[in-house]
């Protein structure tokens, strides 16, 4: 019996053993990552379609609050340049806005509190599977985006952050300017009604209301409008994307 | 010859028949090319969505109820700690039960044969290691597939009637369940003709399968998605919330694991090779000979369907199938 039971064990083990590394032959090949990468596109454009760029997150309430919102990735840069802001308690800070718009600016959090700004109980969904819900303050991008006059060729933002995740490689992200001007996607500068925390991104993050969690860059220290992102980073619009995540997080 | 399905009144025989035990066999052409295929494209997208489903899944091994991923609040949880001798011990706790399940769940080998603190393991996820990124491109590949090729298969049934005919259950298949059960539970199947048409377990096992595990997954899988929820939070909220339809998700692909593994059963215990020739080739045996073990219905032989490109195989000098049972 027990024979049988560990050559059945053994057959099952062997037969998935097999799929598995042939699919890893796959994984690890050029064409294998581009043709399963292929859904992404499928994903982006139907989800368009399906859920219209205009479509708003579902907003929820005080007491849905998450008790403790999960702090992830970076919880603590440690590059001179942020450490000296966080001495001060970010009172040096200016955000650094760039690239092709016609007034390059550099903005206090004073001066974003002084454009359009919202207040938004979204939840946040990590590629990992988890989920938080926070309640979270900020400026709009698209007010930045009119206070500096945005260049018609302009179709990416980029969104340059302090922290580092290896020695000179620091987190990146992008999005297109249509997800740059929904109106839930904010410059945070704060979390449940108190200046946004270290481990959250502080002095200012970004929020999207409807893309994964690694899209909503935290620390930003400047944002630039590109026409192109191959030339930053590995060219793939982030540094995730630039592991092999999608570009278009919204699944 | 052709197999007159009008004329297929087979009689309900306990005991053996004095027939000889041989051997009048038809082979009929049973599923038509375009659901072949689509079997197999099914076959292949439903295992690899599994093993990446679970790649996805040990990026956090922990289900929740609601909205949120609450720490201390986990329904089902995948973890690992280190026991006295400092050797890694996995546990799999649902609810308030914890399993020790190291070697499996929570704690497994990797592909160098050491133990690692992953949720499933590395011999059952795409990719083998823990690889969320790629595990998440063969995931979404093979979501399209499966949902462009169950469209593509409800489409054909409906307008090749295969789903009104021999899926949707007839008055007589529900008024024979009870039997159909037992006959189930005695591992006893139908021969003959009457092999030919899927019986009412089959039917609401196949029907079940396609519009609530195929539609609930698909439907779940979209519901934890930030974009699409921007319109169906209304579905996300009557599921519980995003965590919930996460576990439904997980629950679902374990529902067609266990669909599988009994369709497996009974394809294996029903002749697996005349099976396999049905749905690579086509066409299909039924073997009249071994008349000891039929357990036909005589309220339900029906026209049973069968296409007519049908080839006479063995032994012409027996008596073909519908001339071997002439009484009621």
């Amino acid at each position: 019996m027990t024979d049988r039971r560990s050559f059945l064990r053994m057959a099952i083990m062997g037969t998935a053993g097999i799929l598995v590394a042939g699919c890893d032959r796959i994984s690890q090949s050029g064409w294998g990552t581009r043709v399963l990468g292929s859904a992404e596109g499928l994903n982006r454009r139907v989800q368009a379609l399906l859920a219209p760029s205009s479509s708003m997150a579902k907003e929820y309430s005080e007491a849905d609050i998450s008790p403790v919102f999960h702090a992830n990735g970076t919880t603590q840069p440690g590059t001179p340049a942020y450490r000296a802001l966080m001495a001060n308690q970010f009172r040096d800070y200016t955000l650094q806005i760039d690239g092709l718009v016609n007034r390059p600016t550099r903005l206090s959090i004073d001066d974003l509190k002084k454009l359009d700004t919202r207040t938004q109980i979204t939840r946040h969904d990590c590629v990992e599977g988890w989920s938080a819900i926070g309640k979270w303050q900020g400026t709009l991008l698209s007010a930045v985006l009119d206070h500096v006059g945005v260049d018609p060729q302009a179709r990416f933002v980029v969104f340059h952050c302090f922290d580092e995740m290896d020695v000179g490689v620091p987190y990146y992200e992008s999005v297109d300017i249509g997800e740059a001007r929904h109106p839930q996607t904010l410059l945070a500068f704060a979390l449940n009604d108190q200046p946004l925390p270290v481990p959250y991104g502080a002095p200012l993050r970004l929020r999207l209301g409807r893309q994964l969690g690694y899209k909503q860059a935290k620390y930003l220290s400047r944002i630039e409008l590109v026409k192109s992102f191959d030339a930053i980073g590995d060219g793939k619009g982030g540094y995730w994307e630039d592991q092999g995540y999608e570009w278009y997080a919204g699944i | 010859m052709v197999v007159n399905t009008e004329s297929l009144t087979v009689a309900d025989i306990d005991a053996p028949t004095p027939e000889p035990r041989a051997s009048s066999r038809q082979v009929v052409y049973r599923h038509a090319l375009p659901i072949r295929i689509m079997h197999w494209i099914n076959v292949i997208a439903l295992t690899l969505m599994f093993f990446s489903g679970l790649q996805i899944f040990n990026a956090h091994p922990n289900l929740y109820w609601g909205n949120r991923s609450d720490k201390g609040k986990e329904i089902l949880s995948l973890a690992a700690h280190q026991d006295a001798t400092g050797s890694l011990v996995g546990t799999t706790r649902i609810g308030h039960h914890e399993f020790t399940t190291t070697g499996v769940l929570g704690v497994s080998k990797d592909g160098n044969g050491m133990p690692t603190v992953r949720g499933f393991p590395s011999w059952i996820t795409v990719p083998g290691p823990g690889w969320l990124a790629m595990g998440r491109r063969w995931h979404f590949f093979f979501a399209w597939v499966f949902v462009l090729n169950g469209l593509c298969y409800v489409g054909y049934s409906l307008a090749k009637r295969h789903l009104q005919h021999d899926l949707w259950p007839t008055g007589a298949d529900w008024r024979g369940i009870g039997r159909s059960i037992i006959e189930h539970i005695r591992f006893k199947h139908p021969h003959g003709a009457e092999a030919l048409r899927y019986n009412i377990l089959q039917r609401l096992a196949y029907l079940t399968v396609i519009f609530v595990f195929g539609v609930g997954i698909v439907l779940m899988g979209l519901a934890m998605s930030p974009r699409m929820d921007a319109v169906l939070s209304p579905l996300v909220e009557a599921v519980g919330g995003r965590q919930s339809a996460r576990t439904i998700h997980f629950i679902i692909a374990w529902a067609f694991v266990a669909f599988v593994l009994i369709h497996l059963f009974e394809v294996l215990i029903s002749g697996v090779f005349n099976q396999l020739r049905g749905m690579i080739t086509g066409y299909y045996r039924i073997d009249s000979g071994e008349a000891d073990t039929v357990r036909i219905h005589p309220a339900e032989v029906e026209t049973a369907r069968v296409d007519t490109h049908e080839v006479d195989e063995v032994t012409p000098d027996a008596p073909a199938a519908t001339e071997e049972r002439p009484h009621d």
